[in-house]
């Protein structure tokens, strides 16, 4: 059996008093493309941050890998992780932001060369030449010296993909990649996701896009209230619901 | 409906007629500004006159009021600029100290850990609540404190702490007056300028931390590397102010005898008595420097707002010779890069 690429074991996360995550439990095979969907408020973005670490999880397991985020366990005991294990771990975790969060005083080159130069100590003429494939890859070849606030969304969307991809990552994570974007720009950013889907990449999407799940998505889990209410394959959740809480909410978005 | 294209060439393909002929109305009079200009006009010529013609009767002898050829004759003499010179070193020092100062304590303030932000509030409280000149006096007097002739805790030494010392120092020669003035005026601007660079570093977007902490940036690496620079658009504009304002307070050294632009002048009006001439001298050369000062400042304001506009502001030389070539002005510069600073809380990426 091969180690899974993410497991979640009775998550549970809270900000103060407000308890977000009660309880998730899910996994994510190597290769495999998980959707994440659910109404607003459910806990879905939050889990999505816990993976690489930018929330901590309050109880629970959660590991990448087969190893514990955030944490060393040695003789049944934890040990909070170092900045500087947390970070290496992070490096191996790409993320694609709602609002691309791209830095805006280098160009689209600069902040995709930016971490593998900094943080993996590449050279920079190796490092231009994966962004420059990547820019390529993602069919923005000509903007390599442009700035983001030259770029459409879905351009912004697809540079930060790239500069995701750049760190060689063995699991990409996407919270609502399409959400920021207008209608007529989210297909070319849902192409380039399709096409590292297909490429084997290990994905974990939370997002609306109900089409994007049915076509793509190995795996749908419905989230509500802080826990996995409903997970399986996509087209048996989209047209077979077991849950009334997955029907009301399919009725809704289809 | 039939399609005619304008004979203009430019027009829009508007679908309709034809376009119709410019408007050609009869502007508004503006009466009252005539008035004002008159008005502005008759003072300032009365202020001129003062300024430069009028003669004043001073004991036996009659000259011109403000004396201007004295003040040329003293305004590029040696002392003068021997004086210039160390208020330009005091100005960059005290900045150095300042700006390399606030930084630290700005990244203290903001960190978590409470001791750090804690000495940082400390330090801010004390050095912004207290006058400048009096910490001018408290570090031109420190040899009140740590005199050159005692025993080890007395002196001013390194060494183990509470243990025994390696090397002395006297006071006296360690703390010159110069030095007196850069720790003063350097740790003094160094809250201040705690304060700038804590709103700038607040003003940058939160998702801007995320995205490199997920691309595995480390704490400095990000603060170095992404936010500062961001950052920076913020601090940039109060910062040249600062620095403005310290080659103006920097004369306040002329209190603890530091040779510098002012005590230079007054070192000659207390043998010649040419105390007007003599501070319009002073005035005129403090007016030069903030001026050259204003122009940088513009310039690097410039640099920092690349990738914030689409298209940067055309710098004074590119917007005279538009007007040349076009004869027409374009729209002021600065306007874009003010509208960026303004919504600087809200990058054009979109906010969280």
């Amino acid at each position: 059996m091969t180690t899974p690429m993410v497991r979640a074991e009775n998550v549970h996360k809270r900000f103060g008093s407000v308890e977000v995550l009660t309880g998730v439990d899910l996994q994510v095979e190597p290769g495999e493309v998980m959707v994440i969907i659910g109404p607003s408020g459910s806990g879905k973005t939050t889990f999505l941050r816990c993976i690489n670490h930018l929330e901590k999880i309050n109880s629970g397991r959660l590991s990448v890998d087969g190893e514990l985020v955030g944490y060393r366990e040695r003789h049944d005991k934890l040990y909070e992780l170092r900045d500087s294990e947390v970070c290496r771990k992070r490096a191996e975790i790409g993320m694609v932001f709602q609002h691309f969060n791209l830095f805006p005083h280098m160009t689209t080159l600069q902040n995709i060369i930016e971490a593998p130069i900094r943080v993996k100590k590449m050279s920079k003429p190796a490092a231009t030449a994966i962004a420059v494939d990547l820019l390529n890859k993602v069919g923005l070849g000509e903007m390599g010296d442009r700035y983001p606030s030259q770029l459409s969304g879905g351009q912004k969307q697809r540079v930060a993909i790239a500069r995701a991809l750049a760190m060689q990552p063995k699991l990409m994570l996407f919270d609502e990649p399409t959400s920021a974007l207008d209608p007529e720009l989210v297909g070319e950013v849902l192409d380039v996701m399709k096409q590292l889907a297909s490429d084997g990449m290990t994905m974990v999407v939370v997002t609306h896009e109900i089409g994007f799940a049915r076509e793509v998505g190995d795996k749908l889990v419905f989230m509500d209230g802080g826990v996995v209410v409903e997970a399986g394959h996509p087209r048996d959740v989209i047209t077979n619901p077991q849950h009334e809480r997955t029907k009301a909410f399919l009725s809704k978005v289809l | 409906m039939s399609v005619e294209f304008g004979k203009d060439a430019g027009s829009p393909p508007a679908g309709g007629s034809s376009r119709p002929a410019e408007i050609e109305a009869i502007p508004v009079r503006h009466p009252g500004r005539w008035v004002a200009i008159v008005v502005i006009g008759v003072l300032v010529a009365m202020l001129v006159h003062g300024a430069v013609f009028a003669q004043v009767k001073r004991g036996n002898s009659t000259d011109g009021r403000f004396q201007w050829d004295i003040v040329g004759r003293f305004l590029f003499t040696r002392v003068i600029f021997e004086g210039l010179k160390v208020t330009l070193e005091l100005t960059v020092i005290a900045m150095v100290i300042g700006v390399v100062g606030g930084v630290l304590l700005a990244i203290m303030r903001l960190s978590e850990n409470p001791i750090l932000s804690g000495i940082s509030w400390i330090y801010v409280w004390f050095f912004r609540g207290t006058p400048v000149l009096v910490q001018l006096y408290f570090w031109f007097n420190i040899s009140y404190l740590f005199p050159a002739v005692g025993g080890n805790h007395d002196t001013l030494s390194v060494g183990v702490p509470f243990g025994p010392a390696f090397t002395h120092f006297d006071p006296n020669q360690l703390i010159t007056p110069f030095v007196a003035a850069c720790m003063g005026l350097g740790l003094n601007e160094a809250a201040y300028m705690a304060e700038i660079v804590r709103a700038g570093l607040l003003s940058v977007d939160e998702g801007q931390t995320e995205a490199a902490q997920s691309l595995g940036m480390n704490r400095a690496l990000i603060m170095r590397r992404v936010v500062l620079p961001q950052a920076m658009r913020v601090i940039i504009p109060p910062t040249g102010n600062e620095t403005i304002s310290m080659l103006k307070t920097s004369s306040l050294a002329s209190t603890i005898t530091v040779g510098e632009l002012l005590l230079a002048a007054e070192n000659i009006y207390a043998t010649n008595y040419l105390t007007i001439p003599l501070l319009l001298v002073v005035s005129i050369q403090y007016l030069i420097i903030t001026s050259i000062l204003m122009v940088g400042q513009y310039y690097v304001e410039r640099y920092y707002a690349r990738g914030r506009v689409r298209q940067l502001p055309l710098t004074p030389w590119q917007r005279f010779k538009q007007i040349v070539t076009t004869g027409h002005a374009p729209p002021p510069a600065g306007v874009a890069v003010e509208a960026a600073v303004v919504g600087a809380g809200f990058p054009n990426q979109g906010a969280r």
